[in-house]
């Protein structure tokens, strides 16, 4: 046995730090909608490109009204959570934990806005988390 | 509620130019690893644009319609991400991702379809 292989392994751990912090990003992200829709059903003004004004109307509305800012806002954080964990982590394992989110939405839709829980939506988040689950455990293998 | 075809298309339409701005988010990202005074770089900050205006799009679509039936729509968004990570991050598309990736999808349709 040469020396070489007589070492014990160094078997790079790949850091599974990425994958959290896109967890955690998707508790931001779930909020954000949810603040979203609260926002979308404000009365907003018409978008007319052709007159400029509009847009400052839009603007305008879009800063005070205030969940529709609150969810830019927490999108803003899920965004920095993203961008450190894009830093080390590979695209094609951590852009489909975001889909964990759907979890969350679904859940608070529950709550906030009484929609209906089924057995397919039930079976999809199961689905969902058993898929995020997976991603984990190959993020720890490569 | 009933959710109207251009809402879907709308948001669709959002979750591609989303996936886009990953790509950007990616590339501006790595240059942090020269430290934290590169945050302010061309490829993040479009990264940043395109992640705003992708939810432009999405909130015009979100307005009409049930938010558990139109934001599974972004799914699209996770298939073109799986595809530019190849492309442009020369990721290795192992069977493990792309399960997880069927998995994914299969639950968001079923979440959909359990939506109507």
């Amino acid at each position: 046995m040469s020396p070489v292989t007589a070492l014990p392994p160094t078997e790079v751990k790949r850091s599974n730090k990425p994958v959290y912090m896109v967890l955690a990003s998707t508790a931001f992200a779930a909020a954000a909608q949810i603040m979203m829709k609260f926002g979308a059903g404000h009365p907003m003004p018409k978008l007319d490109l052709a007159h400029p004004a509009t847009l400052v109307a839009l603007a305008l509305a879009i800063i005070t009204n205030a969940p529709l800012f609150f969810g830019y806002s927490m999108n803003a954080g899920m965004a920095i959570l993203l961008i450190l964990a894009l830093k080390d982590g590979q695209l094609s394992i951590l852009y489909p934990i975001i889909s964990l989110s759907y979890v969350w939405v679904n859940l608070l839709s529950m709550y906030f806005f009484h929609e209906q829980m089924n057995f397919w939506k039930g079976f999809g988040i199961v689905l969902i988390i058993g898929g995020v689950g997976l991603l984990g455990k190959v993020s720890s293998r490569e | 509620m009933r959710t109207p075809i251009s809402s879907i298309f709308l948001v669709l339409f959002a979750s591609v130019i989303g996936s886009f701005g990953a790509v950007f988010l990616k590339l501006g990202a790595e240059r942090l690893r020269y430290g934290f005074k590169h945050i302010l770089n061309a490829k993040l900050v479009t990264g940043i644009l395109l992640y705003i205006g992708s939810s432009i799009p999405f909130i015009m679509g979100i307005r009409n319609g049930e938010l558990s039936v139109l934001y599974p729509m972004v799914s699209l968004g996770y298939v073109c991400a799986m595809v530019w990570s190849r492309l442009f991050f020369k990721e290795h598309l192992t069977p493990g991702k792309l399960g997880a990736l069927a998995m994914i999808i299969a639950g968001i349709v079923c979440i959909s379809s359990g939506g109507r």
